[in-house]
């Protein structure tokens, strides 16, 4: 078999397409100036159930729902299911899970899970694994910030950089046929840690990571970001996106007003969401309903996606350990004549 | 060999820079205004116990605590209180609605969990450090105080 | 009328100065609730707790530090009466209204409330 890997990066003999995708975003989100590009809002972070775990999983099970009737598949159509999210044991992910029909993997890389869960499911299929394959993943302001930080009316004082968990689901069909993009490479990233200890600013700690991959795709494919329209970073937030521009420019990489960050993005930066969102629905809900229209209009004909995760715990922290990060990234075209 | 090699004190810096920063003289006069307000409010209901329920001082005083308990906890519960705390930080912190308000977020928080092991078994999960250590140091300085006569 | 501006001064005084160590060192806020309410215990004991609250009324009496104050006042109190028991006995004396206060105002306040966000 033809050696596919160049360095970190997977190489598709056989680009899967992206054949449908759905979100569903919070009351807070429904606020921002993306609101319309998402398909559906809620106006209870609930969703009409007696906790917020409960509303979470709701709102992502709600969510694969819709993307396999955007696909026209049922459950059952599905290879395999690789999903996940922010809370302990991947709660979230296994109770969507339960009600499904498919063979399921709970994956796990903080807010860099939907772009694992798209490189896998494209390895998977270009391996011949599968044929058709979901990628989810959700993020709840509510259950992020109980189980990460206090209780939500504890009054305590948070820095002008922090970043607020988006409440959000997005779920990606993978599949042969249809959809107008393809997934064309994965590269795989590496743990980085500097050093940050403040877990107000994760976008600070995952930027070293977000650096690390862009530039390895760039070596592993012999690439510049004139090769690529748009190079779309995960939840590193406002400030977590000036310190990539710094890390990038150090290493003479200008890539200038093609970065933008869906957390930054998702809330319109307004002073009040801090450096803006984070968590894994922030880019599992704005790549799939903003960007991938975009790149059907003709806008961007190639996107370097880049999840990026904060690998911290609510313990880790209180132990004063610093905040590893990672970032995995896929290459998103526009399929030629599509 | 990663493509980002740089100390921690290197990037440190990058994110010194980058960061927004935090207005401290700002934050001082918030706290230091919102405290002071708290403060007074607290004084104007002690000396309305006093004048009006014939309490001693030291009762009105405890009274005085407990109403401003209760304001802490009511404005915790109409989702006042974490603005509140936003704005002044140890302004809101420090004086006792902010011991109440620690014992109510969680309260409310943990609700879903039911009432026993939700709100019952988290009511001190913020404000119990507190209390520990205030009857520890009440204890020790105590027995000091016993053992070579304060 | 000057026991309200002293109550007011005293007061913000004490909330600035936490203010300015939360915002300069990495201390949490339950590192420095915790560390008022140890420094009110031993002003307590160096008997310069009274004298502060006859100056400052509110101003020392509604920061939590007031907690090290009445549960050290209990303790000592007690220990005058009852000796070793009274170290024991009389921590809560006092502290009792201020705690079982917090205690039954937070259920209440959950029975009725929501968290909102």
């Amino acid at each position: 078999m033809a050696v596919k890997t160049k360095g970190q990066t997977f190489v598709f003999a056989n680009p899967p397409h992206i054949v449908a995708h759905a979100s569903i975003v919070g009351p807070e989100e429904s606020k921002g100036p993306y609101s319309e590009y998402f398909d559906l809002h809620l106006d209870d972070a609930k969703y009409g159930e007696d906790s917020w775990e409960k509303g979470e999983e709701r709102m992502a099970a709600n969510a694969v729902d819709l993307s396999l009737d955007k696909a026209s598949v049922t459950a059952a159509d599905v290879d395999l299911m690789l999903g996940g999210d922010l809370l302990n044991q991947l709660i979230t992910a296994d109770f969507v899970a339960r009600d499904l029909d498919t063979p399921f993997l709970g994956i796990y890389s903080a807010c860099a899970t939907l772009v694992e869960g798209l490189s896998l499911g494209a390895a998977l299929m270009d391996g011949g694994f599968a044929d058709c394959v979901v990628a989810f993943a959700s993020s709840h302001y509510q259950t992020a910030e109980r189980q990460y930080r206090t209780p939500l009316e504890y009054g305590v004082q948070y820095p002008p950089y922090k970043q607020f968990t988006v409440t959000a689901a997005g779920s990606y069909v993978l599949g042969w046929l249809g959809g107008d993009v393809w997934i064309t490479h994965a590269t795989m990233g590496k743990v980085i840690d500097l050093g940050v200890t403040d877990p107000n600013d994760l976008g600070s700690a995952m930027a070293p990571a977000a650096a690390e991959i862009i530039l390895q795709n760039f070596k592993d494919l012999n690439r510049s970001p004139a090769d690529y329209d748009l190079i779309l970073t995960g939840d590193l937030g406002l400030t977590g996106k000036k310190v990539l521009t710094t890390l990038l420019e150090e290493k003479n990489i200008m890539a200038g007003d093609k970065l933008m960050d869906c957390g930054g993005e998702i809330f319109g930066g307004q002073e009040q969401y801090g450096s803006g969102g984070s968590g894994v629905g922030a880019s599992a809900a704005f790549f799939g309903s903003v960007i991938i229209p975009r790149m059907k209009a003709g806008e961007f004909r190639r996107v370097l996606f880049v999840g990026t995760g904060a690998l911290l715990s609510a313990l880790t922290v209180k132990q004063k350990e610093s905040i590893p990060a990672i970032a995995h990234a896929v290459v998103v075209e526009k399929i030629p004549g599509g | 060999m990663k493509n980002i090699n740089k100390t921690t004190d290197e990037f440190k810096k990058i994110v010194q820079k980058e960061q927004p920063p935090v207005n401290k003289t700002a934050n001082f006069f918030k706290a230091f205004l919102v405290g002071g307000t708290i403060c007074l409010i607290g004084q104007v209901f002690q000396e309305l116990y006093m004048a009006f329920f014939n309490y001693s001082q030291q009762d009105a005083g405890t009274m005085a605590t407990i109403t401003m308990i209760f304001l802490g906890g009511l404005l915790t519960g109409l989702d006042i209180y974490d603005e509140i705390g936003q704005f002044a930080g140890a302004g809101s912190l420090v004086p006792v609605t902010g011991f109440a308000n620690a014992m109510v977020a969680p309260a409310l928080e943990y609700k879903q969990e039911g009432f026993i092991i939700g709100i019952g078994a988290n009511l001190f999960s913020i404000a119990g450090p507190v209390l520990a250590y205030g009857m520890v140091s009440a204890f020790i300085v105590g027995l000091l105080q016993t053992l070579f006569g304060g | 009328m000057g026991i309200f501006i002293k109550a007011f001064l005293v007061g913000g005084l004490i909330c600035g100065i936490c203010q300015l160590i939360l915002d300069n060192t990495d201390y949490t806020p339950a590192h420095i609730l915790v560390g008022l309410v140890i420094i009110g215990s031993i002003l307590t004991g160096l008997g310069l707790y009274d004298p502060l609250k006859e100056f400052a009324g509110a101003g020392v009496t509604i920061p939590v530090s007031n907690f090290g104050y009445i549960l050290t006042q209990g303790v000592q109190e007690a220990a005058e009466k009852d000796g070793l028991l009274g170290l024991f006995k009389g921590v809560l004396d006092i502290a009792s209204a201020g705690i079982s206060a917090s205690v039954i105002i937070a259920f209440f306040m959950a029975l009725i409330f929501n968290p909102k966000k």
